[in-house]
């Protein structure tokens, strides 16, 4: 194996990573939430997703129709039932991030614990398109180039409907400036509560993809939720290519690091680089000093 | 001089504060022999559950010292505490038992002093993010070293250091964490990082070096969850990472001071109590519905008790105090109709009345020269 087909198994790793961090970016940058409970909607993907193909055998692929709709409806209902009250008492935009944090803290174990009192705490794992690929003389596992290629759809579908809609551009304006949003005439509570489910929607989209690849159990989420968390604080708050780029950053970090040192230290990669970019660069990798 | 009439308290009220601190300290003074007696007349079981309560209430005070101040929500607890923890069982071998102690005080003080200078100067939220992996990290490089470097997967601590030692210990770590504590909330320093915790501009601007005394709290605190976690280490007797850095530690000691409020110094250790009880309840009958549990009490608490355990009490107690209201009751309205009835009657004025306001008007009063 050499290093080069290292590297493009970071980057394959890392589109994934992005298109978790870019819904986190999207509940975080556009709706004002930090949703600490984010991995944890992953993890009800991968497992809808588990649960569809060993008893019905349903392509993966095909259950994420189902299951995106669902987890949108799903974050929804948790913007209007769950944050729309700390979005009326917080006074400020920190004030606002300490709340949630702790509203979405207590949500994470209720999910975590009802998962795992529905599924057991057991790994699972199912095969599908475990084959090899060969691809210009590089061998990959075909379902995490399928995984990337559908990162990619996602990814050039987010950045349509963000730069090339009237829709994506009132949910931008929301990001730079809400106060400003409500005063132009934007529905800001209406289009942060659609913002908060799309970003639901796509990490169910991930929870689908990485469990075709990856073994998981209820514990997962957190792992996620904070890898997204280094991704989205490294490429910016509310700077979607920022987070892509930073996500295949992680990616290619990560496989460097099991290749020469150990696949174990892979929370210890993202630290170090979220370390390195807190260090070098205190206002993300592109922001503006 | 009147101005300064109200700052002054008279003779009076100075004995009558006296008097209260007084018997606030003999109270605390009596908790303490009773509690310091326990081992004495409680069984194996209920000491053991005693222990947990120490140690928590160490974690929670430890934990309120910093983040009930300077309001950034902290979640490293169980970085330090297995810090501390394992920095014991590396260094049992070749140190004796007070000595590895104090070298988990330095190293936690030390991950406290790395993480704070790079975080905390920043911003609220880059703190809390790298809080929420801290411990999970350091897991994770400790199992790297210890496989690949030293070659074992846990290690033994062995010492003459029985419950009882570590019950005793506890409480009075306990106690020196609450006095300091309470020395804090009335210092100079205790009211800056309030102050940082309220407004941290207004903070900067009168002066206060708002990074230094951030980084210098959170060392003090993380110094005591080390000094906890190096306490509890002779009670495990076989450790290893995945053991001691167990990020649910740092997730429970957050619900416990929620609970318990912090307002008040001894808030955090009234959440310790019920949160204890439930997990041994839980843990061995229904393991799994412990964490649900865990994070629907959290949500309520967040949702509807924003000053916990301690706000119920402080209302309850006010309204004690308050001037009962009889129910008014068939009476009420008669009561009223006669106060109406009785009322003062306010004669006409008629056109005399119209011509004094005229006159009034035209010949206003000369205005007093000052």
């Amino acid at each position: 194996m050499s290093v080069i087909e290292v590297i493009l198994g970071g980057v394959i790793l890392g589109g994934l990573y992005a298109l978790v961090a870019i819904g986190f970016n999207l509940q975080y940058g556009m709706a004002r939430i930090v949703n600490l409970a984010y991995g944890e909607f992953l993890m009800g993907a991968a497992f809808a997703a588990f649960w569809m193909f060993t008893l019905f055998h349903i392509n993966p692929i095909v259950g994420m129709i189902f299951s995106a709709p669902a987890t949108f409806g799903a974050n929804w209902l948790v913007y209007r039932a769950l944050m729309t009250p700390l979005v009326r008492r917080a006074r400020t935009r920190e004030q606002l991030e300490g709340e949630t944090i702790l509203a979405t803290f207590g949500l994470l174990f209720v999910l975590r614990g009802a998962a795992t009192l529905a599924f057991s705490a057991n790994n699972r794992f199912y095969d599908y398109l475990g084959e090899p690929l060969h691809i210009f003389g590089f061998t990959f596992a075909a379902n995490r180039v399928l995984a990337f290629a559908m990162a990619c759809v996602f990814g050039v579908a987010i950045w349509i409907a963000l730069n090339r809609t009237r829709f994506g551009a009132a949910l931008r304006a929301l990001a730079i400036d809400p106060i400003g949003a409500e005063l132009v005439g934007i529905d800001v509570r209406g289009l942060s509560g659609l913002a908060f489910a799309g970003g639901g929607a796509l990490v169910a989209a991930a929870g689908t993809l990485v469990s075709t690849f990856l073994t998981f159990n209820p514990s997962i989420g957190i792992e996620f939720t904070m890898k997204a968390l280094v991704v989205v604080i490294m490429g910016g708050v509310g700077n979607m290519g920022g987070s892509l780029i930073a996500g295949v950053l992680l990616g290619v970090a990560e496989a460097l690091c099991s290749y020469f040192v150990d696949s174990g230290l892979t929370l210890a990669v993202a630290y170090a680089l979220f370390l390195i970019v807190l260090v070098v660069r205190p206002r993300g990798l592109f922001g503006t000093p | 001089m009147a101005g300064n009439k109200d700052l002054t308290e008279s003779k009076e009220d100075r004995r009558r504060r006296r008097n209260r601190a007084a018997a606030a300290i003999g109270a605390l003074a009596l908790l303490v022999a009773v509690l310091a007696g326990a081992p004495w007349f409680l069984s194996d079981y209920q000491l053991s559950l005693m222990v947990n309560v120490a140690c928590y209430i160490v974690l929670t005070i430890a934990w309120a010292l910093f983040s009930g101040t300077t309001r950034l929500v902290s979640f490293a607890t169980s970085a330090f505490f297995g810090v501390g923890m394992y920095t014991v069982a590396m260094l049992i071998k070749v140190l004796p038992l007070y000595a590895t102690f104090a070298a988990a005080i330095g190293v936690g003080a030390a991950l406290a002093l790395i993480v704070g200078v790079l975080t905390l100067r920043i911003s609220g939220m880059f703190f809390v993010i790298f809080g929420f992996g801290l411990s999970e990290m350091i897991r994770e490089l400790m199992v790297w070293w210890e496989i690949n470097r030293t070659h074992t997967m846990g290690r033994y601590v062995y010492v003459p250091f029985d419950t009882t030692m570590i019950y005793e210990h506890l409480l009075a770590l306990a106690v020196l964490v609450f006095l300091i504590g309470w020395q804090l909330r009335r210092s100079r320093f205790g009211l800056a990082l309030l102050l940082i915790g309220e407004d941290e501009t207004m903070a900067r601007q009168v002066g206060i070096n708002v990074p230094f005394s951030k980084v210098a709290i959170f060392i003090v605190s993380a110094m005591f969850m080390s000094l906890a976690g190096a306490l509890m280490a002779p009670r495990f007797g076989f450790i290893n990472p995945n053991f001691a850095f167990n990020p649910l530690v740092s997730f429970v000691v957050v619900i416990m001071a929620f609970l318990g409020g912090l307002q008040r110094l001894w808030g955090p250790a009234l959440g310790v109590i019920p949160l204890i009880m439930l997990s041994e309840k839980l843990q061995t009958e229904f393991p799994f519905w412990f964490s649900v549990l865990l994070g629907l009490v959290f949500m309520v608490i967040v949702y509807f008790l924003p000053r916990g355990v301690t706000g119920l009490l402080e209302d309850a107690w006010a309204a004690l105090g308050r001037p009962l209201e009889l129910p008014r009751g068939l009476t009420g309205p008669l009561i009223d109709a006669w106060a109406w009835l009785s009322r003062p009657i306010v004669l006409p004025r008629g056109v005399a009345g119209v011509i004094e306001d005229r006159w009034t008007k035209l010949l206003p009063r000369p205005t007093e020269k000052r």
